[in-house]
């Protein structure tokens, strides 16, 4: 970790950067901020970790907690609304039975999230699988996208199938 | 098209291929029609002589992958991998459109080969996105050869700042980013603030939800942006410029970082460009995702690296912004429809739109209209001219109903008022705004109040939480409108959401508070019927609201396939194969998954 964050510091000086460039590396490095990396800086820097958990916690673009093995993120723009996104976002959660305020799934292998719009309308309803997007995705297509995504990982166990 | 251009720079080739490479197609598949073109050209000898582009968006997204074959300007629809060979068989050897991916006129279902015939294409007027279909974004050579960096020149050379404030004013061109603040005034007012150190800043944080005009142009025709913005800084006398560019589009950052290093290479950015003297520095920032960063003081923050939070404006930016230092900042758009004005004069510029706005204005046309896409229209065009020639009218034979404009900032505008001409008065007037341009079209099976719930669930979690009328007001009407779409509205919530709204239209301290309360002040306007349906029916009139509908499976419909039961995430529905299936009330969580899923209608809400 030492290193990376090293090279970021590195950027940091060379390109006039300020504690949103820090954390975009950061996340970008690391899929999340993890707390060590702030402290690491705030030391570095002799910036309150306080002024950069107070951008961290503002953008959405960053996250405190690692993410699952496979992000699924539901477009939840107009277009998609419309076209039933939340029905998607409904269904998602409770097929994994993912409580309030909760994200990921409790084996790590699936983390949900939403963006505000894609802007890939013309798709609606627009569903990103680790960052490629899927379009005119409905419930069914959905639910076999991560039979997939689930039979990679777990080289199709006979519980899978079931499924 | 308006400019014929200059198509030197093809002469090489035969023929282009233009392939349409915006994210729409992409997300279809234009990469694999890339493969298997090459592949076949390869095959049949034809690599020489056929050039494949992948272009900026094309518009027509909703057919897409889709691709132009210039210069004969044919269009070509729903490309597939396997249709491919077929393609270049008949059009590139046998030298005749391929019959069965061109465009079919829907209702005589006739070809219509040429992409300027086609309705879609033929009521548009293309200044902004006169090269998104036409070049590769990623060549500055191709910029160039369609007038690219001419008007810069001019503007460096030959032309005074105030002669250029002077032209930009005269065209009446206004802010393409929502407000619609005239652009030659921001610039005087840039010009005539003294200061050692100004910026110019580019709008790229495009969050109004169904919106990607300006994701579109940055992907597509970059180049316009920074000429743009190096005509801004000549007429502002900035020497350095920010390009703040939204976190979800990494494709828009490449393009624009492979155009900024061309620049610097050529010498169009830099120390001393065109031998004239003048410097100037342009830099990209990456937004990090929040809508509240489209606002100009929230966005200024964000480049000093804090949290995007407004500023009270107790002056302009133009006097202070961006580090306390005077700064012009105008969106994507507004800079892209620069270059032209300076080559072509103000008189050009308005010959085109309204008295009050002139020129064009690119909207993404989306939600439940036949042709979604991308498309630029003269100001003063009629919202049915646009939804119905241009879009080709609601999908799937349903009624419509509103139309949504200007994302979480706007309003729903209802049937009547479709011939209403479109421009900044106009909206505004009917309870809406122009904003950045999204138009999402809604039908008969849109619940106005599950709308307006959408967008004030939206700004409510974007609020910034500075100033209360904003985080506190949103919170109450959010509250409210929660209470009436779960069938628990009472008596005097409408009076309630309009006075919240209006104390908060009126007190808040940023646009995004100023104009939250829009989608349900304009639904309530044109759609109480809807919200009294909710709160004394306890009913959903468009079968939308979950706790106000329950789903059953009709008998005689359902033929026990099982689809529903498969996928149903609450194991809700009960029965055997063959047989009709029951939804079981008590499970039911109502997802409405078995309603898509089913293919035969068997399922029924109400």
């Amino acid at each position: 970790m030492e290193e990376a964050l090293q090279n970021i510091l590195t950027t940091y000086l060379k390109e006039d950067g300020n504690i949103i460039t820090i954390l975009q590396d950061v996340e970008e490095n690391f899929g999340y901020i993890p707390e060590e990396a702030v402290i690491w800086f705030s030391k570095k820097l002799d910036i309150p970790a306080s002024r950069f958990y107070g951008v961290a916690t503002f953008y959405a673009q960053f996250h405190l907690k690692p993410k699952g093995k496979n992000v699924i993120t539901i477009c939840r723009g107009t277009a998609c609304h419309v076209k039933g996104s939340e029905r998607l976002l409904r269904g998602f959660r409770k097929r994994f039975n993912l409580p309030d305020g909760e994200d990921t799934t409790a084996d790590g292998e699936f983390t949900i999230e939403t963006v505000a719009c894609e802007g890939t309308c013309s798709m609606a309803p627009a569903v990103l699988i680790n960052g490629k997007v899927c379009g005119k995705m409905t419930a069914d297509k959905l639910a076999r996208e991560i039979k997939i995504l689930k039979g990679k990982k777990t080289k199709k166990t006979a519980d899978d199938n079931e499924s | 098209m308006e400019s014929g251009g200059n198509y030197s720079i093809m002469e090489r080739f035969r023929t282009h291929v233009m392939l349409c490479s915006g994210m729409n197609c992409v997300d279809s598949g234009t990469m694999k029609i890339k493969a298997a073109f090459e592949e076949e050209l390869r095959k049949r000898g034809l690599e020489g002589e056929i050039k494949i582009v992948l272009t900026g968006c094309n518009g027509y997204c909703a057919h897409g992958p889709v691709m132009v074959v210039q210069p004969d300007n044919i269009f070509y629809q729903s490309l597939t991998v396997e249709e491919v060979p077929n393609l270049v068989e008949e059009h590139f050897l046998k030298g005749r459109p391929y019959q069965k991916l061109l465009f079919k006129e829907p209702e005589k279902k006739l070809a219509i080969p040429q992409m300027n015939e086609i309705p879609f294409f033929k009521y548009q007027v293309l200044r902004v996105l006169r090269n998104t279909k036409l070049i590769d974004p990623e060549s500055l050579e191709e910029y160039i050869a369609r007038d690219g960096y001419q008007a810069a020149a001019k503007a460096l050379t030959q032309m005074t700042p105030e002669e250029i404030v002077m032209v930009v004013k005269d065209s009446g061109l206004r802010g393409r980013g929502g407000a619609g603040f005239p652009t030659g005034l921001k610039w005087e007012l840039g010009l005539k603030i003294k200061s050692d150190v100004k910026y110019v800043i580019c709008n790229g944080d495009e969050g109004d939800l169904g919106a990607f005009m300006d994701r579109a142009v940055m992907e597509g025709d970059p180049h316009s942006v920074i000429e743009g913005m190096i005509i801004c800084a000549k007429a502002t006398g900035s020497r350095q410029g920010y390009i703040y560019v939204r976190a979800e589009y990494p494709l828009a950052t490449k393009r624009l970082r492979i155009a900024l290093d061309q620049c610097y290479e050529t010498g169009l950015l830099g120390k001393d460009i065109f031998g004239t003297g003048f410097d100037f520095d342009l830099k990209i920032f990456k937004g990090a995702g929040a809508f509240v960063c489209g606002e100009a003081t929230a966005l200024m923050r964000s480049i000093e690296g804090k949290r995007g939070m407004p500023t009270p404006k107790l002056w302009r930016s133009a006097e202070k912004g961006l580090w306390d230092k005077p700064t012009v900042l105008n969106n994507v758009e507004t800079f892209a429809n620069i270059p032209q004005i300076i080559l072509k004069g103000a008189d050009w510029y308005r010959s085109l739109g309204t008295e009050r706005s002139g020129g064009t204005k690119v909207f993404s046309l989306t939600g439940k209209v036949r042709n979604s896409g991308l498309i630029e229209v003269p100001l003063g065009i009629s919202l049915r001219e646009i939804i119905y020639n241009i879009g080709g009218g609601i999908e799937g034979g349903k009624t419509f109903k509103a139309v949504q404009t200007g994302g979480p900032s706007g309003g729903c505008i209802p049937a009547n008022l479709l011939d209403l001409e479109v421009d900044y008065e106009s909206l505004a007037l009917a309870g809406s705004i122009m904003g950045s341009g999204g138009m999402v079209v809604l039908d008969e099976t849109d619940c106005m109040v599950d709308i307006a719930k959408f967008f004030l669930e939206f700004t409510q979690t974007e609020s910034c939480g500075k100033c209360i009328p904003c985080r506190v007001g949103t919170k109450r009407m959010l509250e409210i409108l929660d209470r009436v779409t779960s069938g628990n509205g009472k008596k005097g919530d409408i009076e309630l959401l309009e006075e919240l709204g209006h104390y908060i239209r009126a007190t808040s301290l940023c646009g995004l508070g100023m104009t939250a309360p829009n989608p349900v002040l304009s639904t309530l306007r044109y759609f109480r019927n809807e919200y009294e349906a909710h709160i004394r029916d306890k009913k959903c009139p468009a079968a939308v609201c979950k706790d106000l509908i329950t789903y059953s499976i009709l008998e005689e419909l359902c033929n026990g396939c099982g689809a529903c039961k498969r996928a149903c995430p609450a194991d809700a529905i009960r029965g055997t194969r063959k047989t009709p299936h029951r939804i079981d009330p008590e499970i039911c969580i109502k997802c409405g998954t078995c309603f898509d899923a089913c293919k035969f209608k068997a399922i029924m809400k109400v």
